[in-house]
């Protein structure tokens, strides 16, 4: 099966004169995963001149998560270089972790004091991955960078994986055309079981390795401990929506997010005896307020700073498909550009969406990107 | 390819490939007391007259250990846990922040979980320390010192420290010195006894022995309690059964590096000097880290004749290192890693070197393989190389 690589490489990106090999030169990001093992291998067998880089996330590799699922152990790197030795390809550690707590994990942490809910992975892809990596692999005389994200390039549109249930388009979708047009994504015609399958086949001791779920840099999944921790106790009520009663005292509105109907610990049923949910979040008085979940519904949606991945801005008002979580499912909607932003009507409402969240627009087939706005009103 | 990074490594020998392919055809413990084992014990102890008369020790003062962090370890730990043991005062070791980790970490160690305390030993901007530095850090109080510990030669930049000066200065206290002697084996000159040093570390793969097999000399005076207990090898300081092939390697490696030493030596300054001058006159901004080479100490050379240490600012060791390591040049940014990440130097930092320019190092070093076309072979990649490097940093530094 031949894998679809087909970067788009602008003028400036050639190889040089000083390089005396004619092939393209790939650095394949390599996380200690599956994915990213089997991507390289791909890229490596398609004939690139491949070299494999693990970026180093955190100056302190040991208090990260060990084991097999964070993506920035000793081990994972371990587990990189092996399989680069099997490949017969250099491996180096590249040293990621100022730009990563500067613009990943400092991001994380200001939108959720904002009460917002933001997704770092998608950040990382933005501003390091993507940024940081690509930027420093150009320069360096690389021609591309290939990851083994689950998404593929079909004329420099980013579109979804053949696996719908791995598809990763939606943490890519804040890319641009220029960014894009450097990157490989080796995997995107396969789903997950022939990843594992030709990892095995080739030897890689990855093979069986689980798939990471979890944010890399808090080790045990608590987010709301770790948020505690980085921002300290910031007490304040929570109120409900209907009687205006404060119904609890909270440490921090960070530990909040919108939808929100476990842990909230409110000790005492509603009246009607229905569940209640974070309809709203106001981080400087420190009120959340909680209500029913048809509050919850939204039906119209701003986002500001839009990305096109296309590089083409669509003509709007257009007929779109609408993603706004990585792991949720898609509405139909109407989009339109107003002030230079994204307002979308949906056609049906969605329950919990957050400011701080990114929403994707993808084509009326749902196939490909089309570009991605970070949510700044919903409802 | 072009291999100059033998601080990290130097190929092996083929006089110590033969000798100890010998060694191995035999069968002995050297432990046991019949004929096979005499004959192993005898390897062993022509080895380590072999080793002492290379280096101006007694052969009762030669201990054989796995290597260089062993060596170090065994000197530290057992000297620091001897000489508490006889006078509980004894908790504070003086140290140099220039030392390599197989001391500083054993130091950390030592201090973290055993109630030593540290005194660093500052250096000054060539990485070197001062007999009057060591002299007033025991002067604070000369009673509560267990020990103190300077390198004889830095790993990263070659700077070579006035051992027998720092010795005076501690045997005027007591105090006993140990120098990890690693780097300054086979390129400087290296007498033990003349030095003044109470324990000094070796290992086999710096000077074409090989790896796996190291030595401590240490005085018959100074105390020192075992790392590992066993069947008393050693008189009991280090057990284990001897490895007669390497034993018998090292001592050939060491033999062929102090016996060719001043030719040797003489070869690898011009080819250093060389090398400097070229890429400082491609590179001007490049910058020398430690001594110049061009003085004397302790009567012999200031710095390493392999060494060739340089910042060049503006750009990233790690992005130098595999833009070399493409077109077949294999050198060290000389500091140490974590994960393979490399950390600013921590003998950089030591040094005063801001932190910026520290990751811009890289490190050169020559030995025994070495040729003009090595240096040929980087003078040609280095300009290119080193421009790529700086775009690659410009271009991290403007997305910022």
């Amino acid at each position: 099966m031949t894998p679809e690589i087909t970067p788009e490489l602008s003028a400036d990106s050639a190889p040089v004169a000083e390089e005396p090999t004619p092939r393209l030169r790939v650095l394949a990001a390599m996380s200690g995963g599956v994915d990213s093992a089997v991507a390289a291998a791909l890229a490596v067998e398609a004939g690139y001149d491949v070299t494999g880089v693990h970026m180093a996330l955190s100056r302190q590799p040991g208090t990260l998560r060990t084991g097999s699922r964070g993506c920035c152990t000793v081990e994972d790197a371990f587990d990189a270089r092996r399989v680069c030795d099997l490949l017969g390809i250099p491996f180096y550690v590249w040293d990621f972790s100022a730009e990563f707590v500067e613009d990943v994990v400092a991001d994380f942490l200001s939108e959720y004091s904002a009460g917002r809910t933001p997704n770092p992975c998608l950040r990382c892809n933005e501003k390091i991955k993507f940024a940081a990596l690509l930027d420093r692999a150009l320069a360096l005389g690389f021609d591309a960078v290939a990851t083994g994200h689950h998404v593929k390039i079909i004329d420099g549109v980013l579109h979804r994986s053949v696996d719908e249930a791995k598809d990763q388009s939606y943490v890519l979708a804040v890319l641009t055309k220029d960014q894009l047009a450097h990157s490989m994504f080796p995997l995107g015609s396969q789903n997950k079981d022939w990843v594992r399958a030709e990892a095995e086949r080739r030897g890689f001791s990855v093979a069986k390795k689980p798939d990471s779920y979890d944010i890399c840099f808090i080790p045990d999944g608590d987010t709301r401990g770790y948020l505690t921790e980085k921002l300290g106790v910031k007490t304040g009520s929570v109120v409900d929506v209907e009687t205006g009663e404060v119904l609890a005292q909270h440490e921090g509105t960070f530990g909040y997010t919108i939808g929100q109907r476990k842990g909230l610990n409110l000790g005492r049923p509603a009246a009607d005896g229905r569940p209640r949910y974070v309809l709203d979040i106001e981080p400087v008085s420190g009120t959340v307020t909680v209500g029913s979940a048809e509050r919850l519904d939204i039906s119209v949606i701003t986002g500001e700073n839009p990305v096109f991945s296309t590089g083409v801005e669509p003509s709007f008002p257009m007929r779109t498909v609408i993603q706004v979580r990585a792991h949720g499912g898609t509405v139909g909607g109407s989009a339109d550009l107003v002030d230079g932003r994204v307002r979308v009507t949906l056609d049906e409402p969605v329950r919990g969406i957050a400011p701080g969240q990114t929403l994707v627009l993808y084509d009326v087939g749902n196939e490909y990107v089309i570009g991605s706005a970070t949510i700044i009103r919903a409802g | 390819m072009t291999y100059l990074d033998h601080a990290a490594t130097t190929p092996v020998l083929p006089a110590v490939v033969a000798a100890m392919t010998e060694a191995m055809s035999y069968t002995g413990n050297a432990s046991s007391l019949h004929t096979s084992g005499r004959d192993a014990r005898r390897r062993i102890e022509e080895a380590r007259e072999r080793i002492a008369a290379a280096l101006g020790a007694r052969p009762s003062e030669v201990l054989f250990t796995s290597g260089g962090t062993e060596s170090d370890n065994l000197a530290v730990a057992g000297i620091f846990r001897a000489r508490r043991a006889a006078d509980p005062r004894r908790t504070r070791i003086l140290v140099s922040g220039t030392e390599h980790h197989a001391v500083l970490d054993v130091v950390e160690h030592l201090a973290s979980d055993e109630g030593a305390t540290i005194s660093w030993l500052e250096v000054d901007d060539f990485g070197r320390v001062h007999a009057d530095t060591l002299a007033a850090a025991i002067a604070e109080n000369p009673a509560d010192v267990a020990l103190a510990t300077v390198m004889w030669a830095n790993n990263e930049v070659g700077t070579v420290n006035p051992v027998r000066e720092l010795s005076a200065v501690a045997h005027h206290h007591g105090i006993p010195l140990h120098t990890d002697a690693v780097q300054a084996v086979g390129q400087v000159p290296v007498d033990f006894a003349a030095s003044g040093a109470d324990a000094l570390t070796l290992t086999g793969h710096k000077l074409g022995g090989p790896s796996g097999v190291g030595v401590l000399l240490l005085r018959r005076d100074v105390a020192v309690q075992p790392l590992m207990y066993g069947g008393g090898q050693e008189r009991g300081i280090r057990s284990g059964t001897f490895d007669v092939a390497g034993i018998r390697g090292l001592a050939v490696a060491v033999d062929t590096a102090v016996s060719g030493l001043t030719e040797h030596a003489a070869y690898l300054t011009g080819l250093r000097d060389e090398l400097i001058a070229g890429i400082v006159e491609l590179i001007p901004d490049a910058v020398l880290s430690g001594d110049p080479g061009q003085s004397a100490v302790d009567d012999g050379p200031s710095r390493l004749p392999g060494n060739v240490h340089l910042r060049f600012p503006g750009c990233e060791g790690d992005s130098l290192l595999m833009l070399l390591d493409a077109r077949g040049i294999e050198c060290s940014t000389g500091s140490a890693c974590t994960a393979g990440v490399a950390r600013p130097s921590h003998v950089l930092l030591a040094m005063g070197v801001p932190e910026d320019e520290a990751r811009g190092a890289l490190r050169f070093s020559l030995g025994h393989t070495s040729t003009p076309a090595d240096v040929a072979a980087v003078l040609a990649a280095i300009e290119p190389v080193v421009a790529r490097a700086r775009r690659a940093a410009m271009a991290g530094t403007r997305r910022r």
